[in-house]
């Protein structure tokens, strides 16, 4: 164990809390399936809770807080563009079910 | 005059740039890996949410959440426990980074077992990859590919978890190759918080 990570060591109190927090934002997500909402609603509704999970995840589970500044912004560039990537397409998607000459309700 | 200059392979180690974000090469290599993974996973949930969304007859077989939310459980409390590990390998606690290390493993099995179960329940019922009861035979494709990556990625994070807790043992890896399959393993976490939403809770039966 001769080898030492940069990392400042954290409390097993913020970890604690962490946890708790991931599972109640995961808990809010099961109760909302269960809601009677329009669909793509609750679809937005979930990806935007998904979304902070997530957050919390990446900063406080994968330490991303702890780290430098450099660290922060290159991950966040990179993650931006993940997200911007999932959304560009359901225009299109839409034009599917939606759309002539190729609706599917036509 | 002689200056005992420190030299790296032959070269003055002033050619050697230090690292821009001051991490191990070896966390820069996880994150990475990590980012064109979660490319790899966005491109795989934006096609079956390209795919949910444009077909009508989209089956919604799930009929309670309960084996969903316990794998949610298990797979968000190995993270904690993963956690503990690392925490111990910081202060140089070989018996606890093992011990944590491996209840994360023993986690790790039964979230693979209880998708397993799943798995099997749902081929009783007839969906396979190209067909299933109830609508649009893409329903199984997607499943199946999308828990089946994910499937995967536990399976290679409990193997790099043994290996390296193993390693840790015998006295031949440190913190730092925790911390690196550590945050492996909280990414194989993150991408649960959105397999559940759009591939399951977007199919419950009502």
């Amino acid at each position: 164990m001769a080898q030492t990570s940069n990392v400042k060591d954290s409390g097993i109190g913020k970890y604690l809390v962490t946890y708790v927090v991931i599972l109640a934002i995961a808990a809010l997500q099961f109760v909302l399936a269960y809601q009677h909402i329009d669909g793509s609603q609750k679809f937005f509704s979930m990806l935007a809770i998904a979304f902070v999970e997530a957050a919390i995840g990446v900063l406080f589970f994968m330490h991303l807080s702890e780290e430098n500044r450099a660290m922060k912004i290159f991950v966040g560039i990179f993650i931006l563009f993940v997200l911007a990537a999932m959304q560009y397409s359901w225009p299109d998607s839409f034009r599917i079910i939606l759309g002539a000459p190729f609706s599917s309700y036509h | 005059m002689s200056h005992a200059t420190p030299t790296l392979g032959g070269h003055s180690t002033a050619l050697v740039e230090p690292s821009p974000f001051s991490i191990p090469s070896k966390k820069l290599a996880m994150w990475l890996f990590i980012i064109s993974d979660a490319m790899t996973f966005a491109a795989c949930l934006l096609a079956y949410g390209f795919l949910r969304n444009s077909t009508p007859n989209w089956p919604t077989p799930f009929e309670g959440i309960t084996n969903v939310a316990i794998m949610t459980f298990i797979l968000v409390t190995s993270s904690l426990t993963m956690l503990f590990g690392i925490r111990a390998s910081r202060v140089g606690d070989t018996a606890g980074t093992v011990r944590w290390m491996l209840i994360t493993v023993l986690l790790g099995v039964a979230f693979a077992a209880l998708h397993l179960r799943e798995w099997a329940g749902l081929i009783h019922e007839g969906v396979t990859l190209f067909k299933n009861p109830w609508g649009t035979a893409l329903f199984g494709a997607s499943f199946f590919c999308i828990t089946g990556l994910h499937l995967l990625h536990v399976t290679g994070g409990v193997i790099a978890l043994t290996v390296v807790a193993l390693r840790v043992k015998a006295g031949r890896s440190g913190a730092v190759d925790v911390e690196v399959v550590g945050l492996y393993w909280h990414f194989v976490d993150l991408v649960w918080m959105f397999v559940v939403p759009l591939v399951y809770l977007m199919n419950l039966a009502h």
